[in-house]
């Protein structure tokens, strides 16, 4: 537990510090709201029941965001990390490897809880978007999501060398969105997606399963 | 008492034996040098050793514990330097040996580790700041600010210059002082005949010579006397040098003639290197 806290602060350190990559997976959704709403935000959308643009945009910004930071973002760093030989340095120290990863999720999930909370700030500054009614549910979906895709990422590092990973990414991204987009746009509840829900679970479990097994603390090349 | 013992230690690479069967001890409190050229196999039985590799065969304790079996008590023990470094690019000297202090029950002191490993100048310097050099001393550094009994260092000094070296050699004699034990590889013969107290030479995975320093230049009896006769280069080797001298100088002497270049070597290290492993001095980084 004190080497997961230790972890967990030289982690968020960490992501503070890699100005180019949690830049960009980091800012990029943010800079798209923004610039997109700016442009189609007071427009309607028909098929999504005449919701505003910006309304619209909010929710699948957000959704971008976790799969930018859950998923992506973690998925190089972590690769980046092993090839480099960081992680085989790590191996040395008495530093469990859940310690490690989990610490390393959490700095993630943190990163993409201040991207939630700045699309929704900046949502209700520029476009006028009111908070968000069902929270709780909101809360729970993107957490789970953001989980899911975090353990996804982590388990496809095992083999990212192949063309799996667009699959598997799209995927629960679906039901994912579909879920953000119900609850925000909606008004609806979690557990109104009952299917959707267990799909993410289920890949979230696969992501899981990846993770633990495939991890690697040494370079994929050196072998 | 023994910290490491390793007997009949076999590893392939496919149909490469990278490691044929070597067996030694190392002993609690004692530097321990394998020496030999790149390919040898000395970085497969280091991180055999430090629990990285499997092994095909044979019986390794370290510090009591079969390292394929060890867990995060054993690696508290244990301080490792990797042939090469890899570490956090954006995070500061002082950082990471913060980072790495918080790993371990009993850290040392940072301040401590940055002066131990002459860092101070460049204490809140970025690692991407960092020299080669400097980035190599930094990992000395994350190695030792565990406070370990143990330390593995595979080629530490590879790439210093002269006066990197010598402050590297430094900072490894005050280790042993404290006690510790060291097993370093290398392929510089300077610094296995300077620091360790044992050597094993390794040579294709099987190890060819092994003792201290002094007692393997011994295996070569000659002392060889060299001067410059009517312009004639003269090369005597010997076992009994004081003898040969005596007569040698007695003679000039007597002759009123001086022995142009006199040079009287014993051999070195590297001359029973060169003899037992076959080649060239190796100098590149392996
Ligand atoms: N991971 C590996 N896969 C295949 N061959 C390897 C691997 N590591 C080392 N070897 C080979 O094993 C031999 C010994 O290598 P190594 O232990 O690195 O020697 P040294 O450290 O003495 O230079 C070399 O021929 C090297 O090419
Ligand atoms: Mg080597």
């Amino acid at each position: 537990m004190r080497l997961f806290r230790h972890e967990l602060k030289s982690e968020l350190l960490l992501y503070v510090r890699s100005r180019e990559l949690a830049f960009f997976t980091f800012l990029f959704p943010i800079i798209l709201f923004v610039l997109l709403g700016s442009s189609y935000g007071n427009d309607r959308i028909k098929s999504e029941g005449n919701v505003r643009g910006a309304n619209f945009l909010e929710a699948g910004m957000i959704g971008y965001g976790a799969i930018s930071i859950a998923f992506a973002g973690l998925a190089i760093v972590l690769v980046l990390r092993r090839e480099s030989g960081v992680l085989k340095r790590l191996r040395a120290t008495p530093l469990p490897a859940p310690a490690y990863i989990v610490a390393l999720l959490s700095s993630f999930l943190a990163a993409f809880a201040v991207e939630v909370l700045a699309i929704v700030v900046l949502g209700r500054l520029l476009f006028s978007i009111g908070a968000p009614d069902r929270i709780g549910s909101l809360v729970l979906i993107l957490l789970l999501g953001a989980v899911s895709f975090a353990g996804l990422g982590i388990g496809l590092t095992a083999l990212i060398r192949s063309a799996v990973r667009w699959i598997a990414a799209a995927l629960p991204l679906t039901y994912f969105l579909r879920i953000v987009r119900g609850v925000m746009l909606h008004g609806h509840e979690i557990w109104m997606y009952p299917g959707s829900l267990a799909m993410i679970a289920a890949w979230g479990v696969l992501g899981v399963v990846l993770a633990i097994r495939g991890f690697r603390w040494e370079p994929v090349e050196a072998g | 008492m023994s910290a490491i013992s390793v007997r009949g230690l076999r590893k392939s690479y496919g149909a490469l034996e990278a490691v044929r069967g070597v067996d030694f001890e190392v002993q609690v409190g004692e530097v321990f040098g394998l020496l030999g050229p790149n390919g040898a196999g000395k970085t497969t039985t280091v991180e055999i050793l430090e629990g990285y590799r499997k092994r095909d065969a044979g019986e390794v304790e370290v510090l009591g514990v079969d390292p394929a079996r060890a867990g995060g008590a054993w690696r508290d023990r244990i301080g490792v330097v990797l042939q090469s470094s890899a570490m956090y690019q954006t995070l500061s000297v002082t950082e990471h040996l913060r980072l790495f202090a918080g790993y371990y029950s009993k850290p040392r002191p940072v301040d401590e580790v940055v002066e131990l490993v002459g860092l101070g100048q460049k204490r809140d310097e970025l690692v991407r700041r960092l020299s080669g050099g400097q980035r190599r001393r930094l990992d000395l550094g994350l190695a030792l600010v565990g406070d370990p009994e143990l330390i593995f260092l595979d080629e530490p000094t590879t790439g210093f210059d002269p006066h990197a070296r010598r402050q590297a050699w430094e900072t490894l004699r005050s280790l042993r002082s404290l006690g510790k034990t060291i097993v370093l590889t290398t392929h510089y013969l300077d610094e296995a005949d300077r620091l360790c107290d044992r050597v094993a030479v390794l040579r294709e995975g099987e190890i060819v010579a092994a003792g201290p320093p002094s007692q393997l230049s011994a295996t070569l009896p000659a002392t060889e006397i060299r001067y410059r006769e009517n312009g004639r280069e003269v090369v005597l080797e010997t076992d009994a040098p004081t003898r040969v001298l005596n007569e040698l100088t007695a003679k000039a002497l007597a002759e009123n003639r001086e022995l142009e270049g006199l040079v009287v070597t014993r051999p070195t290290l590297e001359d029973v290197y060169l003899q037992l492993t076959g080649g060239e001095i190796d100098e590149e980084v392996g």
